[in-house]
């Protein structure tokens, strides 16, 4: 019964192109890749430094980032909401229940996945490749980009899982977002609202437009990767 | 070659998110208001919102908790209003300068939600107090919000009432979930145990299962919802006269009809009181 509800709702919010709902759906996008991006841009050079750097503590920062990625979102969303209401160390901002605020949350969230798989791929890379990439002349920075070229896909790959936290997670945006109506809610969040309306049919049929998303991007993620082989030979 | 490729792609992400970093709705007069679940839940405002906004422009961001948390975000000074439903909370609010002043808009009712089967043997009643001493006396299950919210209190006052100490009697008949009005009722539904609800999250409550209306009518479940602008003195950047207008307009004959306007299946939710005194 409950399962054909689900499926009736999410076809109908799916052909019906709802303005209310087309804003959630481009809502939850913007956040989570805006989160994945910034956390890329942050991540990558950071997960590079770590993977070729040495120094004291490094096994310690290593070990984590890597606990890091277990991160409870409600966890970071609490952290980013003491940090960004307006009794806290930013508020002066006036960032909080914006959706500035949910990037930010998710990009703690993805940072960390980033950051640690970077570093694992390009650590291997280096060590495999290493007698190859100093006899061309290119040690230590100089041989990120092409460490980081060559494992682009396992990079790719470590982005996808980021977001695929990031689009899942309801906790943190929930906190620092504050599911406002047209201008902080998202799928997640409102997924959630209409459980405690007891809608359950309209949320399980949210939730399957959700997957079918996620299954959407990573497809689409992979089938970039696969054109990209192509063109670079 | 391979770095200024990178590069590119790079560059033309950041181009392809940059409308993400800008606000959504940019230049336009907001305010937020923290209210309850209950006026959410209910769909109040969605039907009052689009009114204030075409009569004024200012757009209103309402983030609902439950009365302890909404009162709290007022605090922090991370909500304009505050728009909630425990009379006792919203006056010491006042005192302690967080809010400018109280004002009365609307009332609903509660009521008491059970099993068609009734294992208390309670329903149809007209006496909440009655109710709840047999629900204790059987020891049914009662699922209770234990939030801190407007209708967990008014479910801690009603204990009282009874003369009941819950602190004392509560076993694992008497559940305290932490979670919203949804959320009790979803359990309630699935347990088949006793809540108290408001009204009208439960008219627009959709997965009722076995639950019925067991008790109402009672004049102790009257819901008083006051509504209060955020300190200016306490947070400077409250935007008073946003803030203000909001209120001025609630209280209004306007807003008054407005709010009596809001109808499910012919019945109102809120009654609007502003000018009943002591409300």
């Amino acid at each position: 019964m409950d399962a054909l509800g689900a499926m009736q709702a999410a076809i109908r919010l799916m052909v019906t192109f709802d303005p209310q709902f087309l804003q959630i759906v481009g809502l939850s996008l913007r956040v989570t890749l805006t989160a994945v991006l910034v956390a890329a841009i942050i991540g990558l050079p950071l997960g590079a430094w770590l993977a070729l750097a040495r120094f004291p503590g490094r096994t310690a920062l290593i070990v984590v980032i890597n606990g890091l990625m277990g991160l409870p979102p409600v966890v970071a969303g609490l952290v980013v909401f003491l940090f960004l209401s307006r009794s806290g160390p930013l508020g002066p901002l006036g960032l909080l229940f914006t959706p500035t605020a949910m990037i930010i949350a998710q990009t703690i969230l993805v940072l960390p996945i980033v950051i640690a798989l970077t570093r694992g791929t390009l650590e291997e890379l280096w060590q495999e490749y290493r007698e190859h990439l100093t006899s061309l002349g290119l040690t230590g920075w100089r041989a990120v980009p092409t460490l980081l070229w060559d494992g682009r896909f396992a990079l790719a790959t470590g982005l996808l899982a980021g977001f695929g936290r990031a689009s899942a997670e309801v906790g943190a945006v929930l906190i620092v977002g504050g599911n406002i109506a047209n201008y902080t809610r998202t799928m997640t969040t409102t997924i959630a609202l209409e459980t405690s309306k007891g809608d359950l049919p309209l949320a399980l049929g949210l939730g399957l437009v959700l997957m079918a998303l996620t299954l959407a991007i990573n497809a689409a993620g992979y089938a970039a990767s696969r054109i990209g082989t192509r063109f670079a030979g | 070659m391979i770095d200024r490729k990178m590069w590119l792609v790079l560059g033309l992400a950041l181009v392809a998110s940059g409308p993400a970093f800008a606000q959504g709705t940019p230049a336009e007069r907001f305010i937020t208001v923290s209210s309850t679940t209950s006026t959410t839940d209910s769909g109040l405002f969605t039907h009052l919102l689009p009114l204030f906004k075409a009569k004024t422009g200012i757009e209103v961001r309402v983030v609902s908790q439950g009365t302890g948390q909404a009162l709290d975000t007022g605090r922090r000074g991370d909500a304009d209003v505050v728009f909630v439903h425990a009379r006792a909370q919203e006056l010491k609010f006042v005192e302690e300068g967080f809010g400018v002043e109280r004002k009365p808009v609307m009332y609903n009712d509660f009521v008491l939600i059970g099993p068609k089967a009734d294992p208390a043997g309670i329903k149809g009643g007209k006496d909440i107090v009655t109710a709840l001493k047999a629900v204790q006396a059987k020891g049914s299950l009662f699922i209770s919000r234990g939030d801190k919210s407007g209708t967990h209190s008014a479910e801690l006052n009603l204990w009282k009432a009874a003369e009941i100490d819950i602190e004392k009697v509560k076993g694992p008949w008497y559940r305290e979930i932490g979670q919203g009005m949804g959320a009790a009722l979803n359990m309630a539904s699935a347990q088949n145990g006793y809540v108290l609800s408001d009204r009208a999250t439960w008219l627009n409550f959709r997965n009722r299962g076995d639950l019925d209306i067991v008790v109402e009518g009672d004049r102790r479940l009257f819901n008083q919802y006051g509504v209060m602008l955020v300190n200016p003195a306490k947070h400077s950047h409250v935007k008073k006269a946003e803030g203000q207008a909001f209120i001025d307009w609630l209280v209004s004959p306007e807003g008054q009809k407005a709010i009596s306007d809001y109808k499910i299946g012919g019945a109102s939710l809120f009654f609007p009181n502003a000018t009943q005194p002591g409300a």
